[in-house]
Parts: structure tokens; sequence; C-alpha cells
């Protein structure tokens, strides 16, 4: 059961939203970047494997 | 202590250690920043001076002290690096950097939103606004520097010694409030190992405080495992794990 004034915040809603909002979208873009780097890794290192093999053959 | 310390200095031994943990972490970060969210924002009461607002530092102590722990261990791993030739030493360094800026800018931007309605601006040029502003351009600096160069090697030195060089400002932005007459709040969860808050507004903090830690944890430790890919990808090992 949230209290009544929850999203108000005592009349502080357009500070304290705002704030929680731009930490979790600080969160969620360090989630997606590295996601991001890791998978352009994998990738690299993919090619590298393709290209020795191609080299190879 | 030495054979560990030895064997994390392996990078297919710091890559798997790092895959493992990583959910771990994760999981705890979800249950913990979760708790602390609603606890902190539903149920702990509003503070007697500040009212509601003093709810944003749910989300800004823990930027705040990820900012410093995050320039810190980028100094340690560049200087462990830089003195015993560890390698992996620059992977956990460009690796906690852009984790750290992140957090400083978060700790930038909610500490503004709530000088706002508590001191009446948004910025003043206060010691610990201003010395975790050069914290931000330091991170920035680093990053820039590592990239700077065509040899990824000397990137890594000079990046390094800029982040060991640039440790020094991390006791400044913690001692500033102490330091010099700061608008700023001094120590809020401990003073002189006393709590300076009751456990309801306490408790959200701590859980916060750990949460993020571990979201740190997480996040280093799949960018860790990226950049050790990216700098041993001729390795048979990397081939082979990849190929696998």
């Amino acid at each position: 059961m949230i209290r009544s004034g929850f999203w108000a915040m005592g009349g502080y809603a357009r500070f304290v939203w705002p704030s929680i909002g731009f930490a979790l979208a600080i969160l969620a873009w360090n989630i997606w970047s590295a996601r991001r780097h890791h998978a352009r890794a994998l990738l690299r290192v993919r090619r590298a494997i393709q290209m020795a093999r191609s080299e190879e053959s | 202590m030495w054979t560990w310390f030895h064997r994390l200095a392996s990078p297919p031994h710091l890559y798997r250690t790092a895959a493992a943990w990583a959910p771990w972490l994760a999981f705890a970060a979800v249950i913990l920043i979760g708790y602390g969210l609603v606890d902190g924002l539903v149920f702990a009461p509003p503070d007697y001076q500040q009212g509601d607002a003093f709810r944003i530092i749910y989300v800004h102590a823990p930027s705040a002290w990820l900012s410093l722990f995050g320039y810190t261990l980028m100094a340690v791993a560049g200087a462990v690096a830089l003195i015993w030739r560890i390698k992996v030493g620059y992977a956990v360094a460009a690796a906690a950097a852009p984790i750290g800026a992140s957090f400083t800018l978060s700790a930038l931007v909610t500490g503004s939103l709530w000088g706002r309605p508590m001191w009446g601006t948004y910025w003043a040029w206060d010691p610990r606004l201003t010395s975790e502003l050069i914290l931000l351009f330091l991170y920035f600096g680093v990053i820039s520097l590592r990239k700077a160069f065509e040899d990824p090697n000397r990137g890594d030195r000079a990046s390094a010694l800029l982040g060991i060089v640039g440790v020094v400002n991390v006791p400044i932005v913690h001692f500033s409030v102490y330091w010099w007459n700061s608008l700023h709040q001094g120590g809020t969860v401990m003073r002189l190992g006393k709590p300076e808050m009751p456990g309801s507004m306490l408790w959200p903090l701590l859980a916060m405080l750990a949460g993020f830690m571990c979201f740190f944890g997480a996040v280093l430790c799949v960018r860790v495992r990226a950049e050790i890919l990216s700098r041993e990808r001729q390795s048979t090992w990397v081939r082979e794990v990849v190929a696998a």
C-alpha cells in the first residue's frame, strides 16, 4: 500500500523523481554499454578466427 | 594470499572468475537495490528538516561513494600494472574508468537536484562540488589518454600514470567538507563510529550502498572480460574459449 502523497513527495517531486530516474538511467546505460563492449570484443575475436582459418585454407 | 594474487593476474583465470562472479553480483544488486528503493522511497519517514527531498540520498550517496571507489580501484589497478608489469591491471583500470565516470556524473546531477531545494541553487563553487567535478574531468582525461596513442601499451601506461597522480583528489573530495567551509553536509552514515540516522532511514541506505557496489562489481566483471578478450585475442586460449 503506497502512502498518500507518495508521488508528490511532499512538494519535492520535481527534484526527487528526476534524481531517481537519472540514477536508474545511469545503471541502465552501464548494463547496455558493458554488454555492447563484450559483444564487440567477441565479434572481433570471431573475425580473427575466421581470418586465420581462411588464410590456412 | 600471494598465490591467489598471482592466479588472479593470469588473464584466463581472471576471465573465468569474472564470468562466475557476474551473475551472482547482478542477482544481489537487483535484490538490494529493489529493497533499498522500496524501503527508502515508500516506508522511510520524511526528514524533520528536509522533508521528502532527503530521499535523493538513496541514489546520491551510493553514486558519490562509487565515484571515489571506482577511481581508487582504477588507480590501484594501474599501479599494480605499472609496478609489477601485470597486464590484467591495465584491463581492470580500463574497465573501471567508464563505470566510475558514469557514477561521478550521477553524483553531480543528483546532488545538483538535491541542492536546488536545500541551498536555493543547482550549483555552487563549493569545495565538495568542485573537487567532485575535477574527479569527473580526471576520469575523462584517463579515458581519453588511453585512446590518444596509436600504441595501446603506451596508452595504457600513460593513463595509469595519470590515474595514479589524480588519486590525490580522492581524499580531497572526501575530506573537503571538514577541511573547508562547505554548503555540503558532513558524513551522514557514520560519524565517530555512530550512525547519524535512525534505523528506518539507515537500513535502506546501507542496502542501496551494498546494491550499488554489487552492481559495480557485476558490470566490472563484464567489462573486464571484454577487455581481456580484446587484449588477448591472438592467444590460443581466447580462440578456444570463443570457438567452444
